[in-house]
């Protein structure tokens, strides 16, 4: 019998903690294929952010920080000026990344900071529960906005892949989808060259992933990678936007 | 040789001799010329230098270059720190080394940009969240605050803690003649087994956290936490005491006050008044058992705490006292400095 598939050999056996038709996970494995696809074993820096994906320490087979909310992008600064020579990423949700640390991830941009950030958008703050996070859409029920985010209450989504990309900083920044085949193909193919313009030192790159919450968007999992297809794609157009 | 340098320059080149090679911070009154200092000698001696966002930024950059095993540090004045304390926390819950430097200001608020002391009980009682020490020190002197610098990054890595030097704008400011001392040899540095330098893979993996979802596990982490401090309170405690032999009022005081604090001693000693001084050099560990010793003695007959704030040492001295003689209070705020005669006044209104 030959082997058709495994596990990468940067992810650790530690079984993932996502809910069921979470593409944290997808994420997750895609960032692993790719670190070892680029023969960075034994030379990673990883930092992990506050959200559902705090446990990736657990997870990726890598030296690996847990860091506070929304500051990955300072920490792997840090990381990254002190061992220039690694490979060093930041896994980030929206609630990290869009919400508490849009100073860190704007200036660490705007630095061009040579490290890769993967930026989870899943419209949702899904570790405490289902509350509206920068990114939700409009209309779009969440616990602490109950009857659908207003403009005029909540306030409009935030697309930080458009917003970063005016800046001078950034090397490469693409939005990728999750919710087919198709689109982890494509997204695979973004972390990869995400990751290859870090080793060339081609300075800050950022691919931002749509992703499921299906326990706190309140769906099956197959009907939430419709609504990343559907309506978050709407809201988010996939795409490259700085590539240089 | 001795050198006539600024406060602000001669701790910035003696965290650069003491092996500091990276420095992170974010500009504030009245320790600008620390960062300034810091972002040519940092790339002259291979060392990085980045000027952060934001002292949030700037704290969290440390986290990231201590994780991966740098000497590293930051500075800033309250304000600034004030910013740093969620930082701060996690760096003692990942048992992270680093140095930090307060040129304390007054406050609340914005303040002013004048030396003050009201950082004391942010400073050793924690001012960011959870169960967490920092090692404190007060230096009087340029002189002092170099040396205490020029091993502070030793401490930090004995203990894997933060090390902060409590200064304040006068320290930061006054020139003195000083001498700094040779850069050490980052060979004899101990090596970090448990640092994320990107190396680790499998087995050798390493995790730096400051999350335990377990209670026992982190009651455990606690614990381990606080034995690390009752170390520091066994082998750490510094303090000088000056003519405080036969003193019958001793005068305690820290940093820049407590050379104002040793003049109104030889003042009131020309009066024939018997006083002495306790100056605390670590503020946490706090020289506790000392004070307490005094406080035993017959000859002591009270205590006179003097701060640049409404009184937070104050606390600690009396805690040390534990009701066995009287504790006074002087202090000036503001920006507002006393002289050596207001801190006499204060004594004689006691009598
Ligand atoms: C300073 C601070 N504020 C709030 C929290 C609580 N908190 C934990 S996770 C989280 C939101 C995470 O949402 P997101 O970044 O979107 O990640 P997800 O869980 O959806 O993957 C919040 C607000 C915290 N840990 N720290
Ligand atoms: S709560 Fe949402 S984001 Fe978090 S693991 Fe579950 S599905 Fe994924």
């Amino acid at each position: 019998m030959s082997v058709v598939y495994k596990k990468s050999k940067m992810l650790t056996d530690t079984p993932f903690h996502y809910c069921p038709g979470c593409t944290h996970g997808v994420a997750h494995r895609i960032v692993a294929e790719v670190l070892e696809e680029i023969g960075a074993e034994g030379n990673v820096i990883g930092i992990a952010p506050v959200g559902c994906a705090v446990f990736a320490y657990n997870y990726f087979n890598c030296d690996i920080q847990q860091v506070a909310h929304g500051r990955a992008p300072a920490a792997a600064t840090g990381a990254k000026r002190c061992n220039p020579d690694k490979i060093v990423f930041a896994y980030q949700g929206d609630g990290d990344l869009a919400s508490i640390g849009t100073a860190e991830i704007v200036h660490a941009a705007a630095r061009g900071e040579n490290i890769t950030v993967i930026f989870i958008n899943n419209a949702i703050y899904g570790m405490t529960g289902g509350q509206m996070a920068p990114t939700t859409l409009l209309g779009q029920k969440s616990t602490t906005s109950q009857k659908g985010r207003s403009a005029i209450v909540n306030g409009n989504p935030i697309r930080v892949s458009e917003m970063l990309a005016v800046l001078d900083g950034p090397s490469y920044i693409e939005r990728v989808s999750l919710g087919d085949v198709a689109g982890v193909i494509k997204a695979k193919k973004a972390v990869k060259k995400a990751f290859e313009n870090q080793k060339a030192g081609k300075g800050f790159s950022m691919v931002e992933m749509l992703s499921t919450c299906p326990t706190n968007w309140g769906m099956l999992p197959l009907d939430a990678c419709t609504f990343v297809k559907k309506e978050m794609t709407k809201v988010f157009p996939l795409g490259v936007f700085k590539d240089i | 040789m001795r050198e006539l340098m600024k406060g602000n320059e001669a701790i910035a080149e003696a965290a650069v001799r003491g092996g500091c090679r990276a420095f992170f911070g974010y500009p504030i009154t009245p320790q600008n010329e620390i960062p300034e200092y810091m972002s040519w000698r940092m790339p002259e001696v291979g060392g990085c230098f980045v000027q952060a966002e934001s002292e949030v930024s700037a704290i969290n950059m440390v986290y990231g270059a201590a994780a991966s095993g740098a000497r590293v540090m930051t500075s800033s004045s309250s304000p600034g720190i004030s910013l740093k304390q969620e930082g701060i926390s996690y760096i003692c819950g990942a048992e992270l080394p680093c140095v930090i430097v307060n040129m304390v200001r007054g406050g609340p608020g914005l303040g002013g940009i004048q030396p003050a002391q009201s950082d004391y009980f942010q400073t050793v009682k924690g001012g960011g969240h959870g169960d967490y020490k920092m090692l404190v020190y007060g230096p009087a002197t340029v002189q002092e605050a170099v040396d205490i610098m020029y091993d502070a990054f030793d401490k930090a890595d004995k203990y894997r803690i933060p090390v902060m030097l409590l200064g304040d704008g006068m320290l930061g400011q006054i020139m003195e003649a000083v001498e700094i001392p040779k850069m050490k040899d980052s060979a004899s540095f101990p090596k970090k087994e448990w640092a994320t330098d990107g190396t680790g893979v499998g087995e050798k993996r390493r995790v730096i956290n400051s999350l335990y979802i377990e209670p026992d596990v982190l009651e455990a982490i606690n614990h381990k936490l606080f034995d690390v401090y009752s170390e520091l309170e066994k082998h750490e405690v510094r303090f000088e005491e000056y003519l405080t032999d036969d003193a019958q009022t001793i005068i305690v005081a820290y940093g820049t006050v407590a050379r104002i604090a040793k003049s109104a001693v030889n003042l009131l000693r020309a009066q024939g008044i018997k006083a002495g001084l306790l100056r605390p050099i670590t503020l946490f560990p706090f020289p506790t058992l000392a004070i307490e010793k005094l406080a035993k003695k017959k000859n002591v007959k009270d205590f006179l705490a003097t701060e640049l704030s409404m009184g937070q040492m104050v606390e600690d001295v009396r805690l040390s006292v534990n009701g066995k003689k009287p504790v006074r209070f002087f202090g000036r705020t503001g920006g507002n400095v006393m002289l050596p005669e207001d801190i006499v006044n204060a004594v004689l209104e006691g009598k």
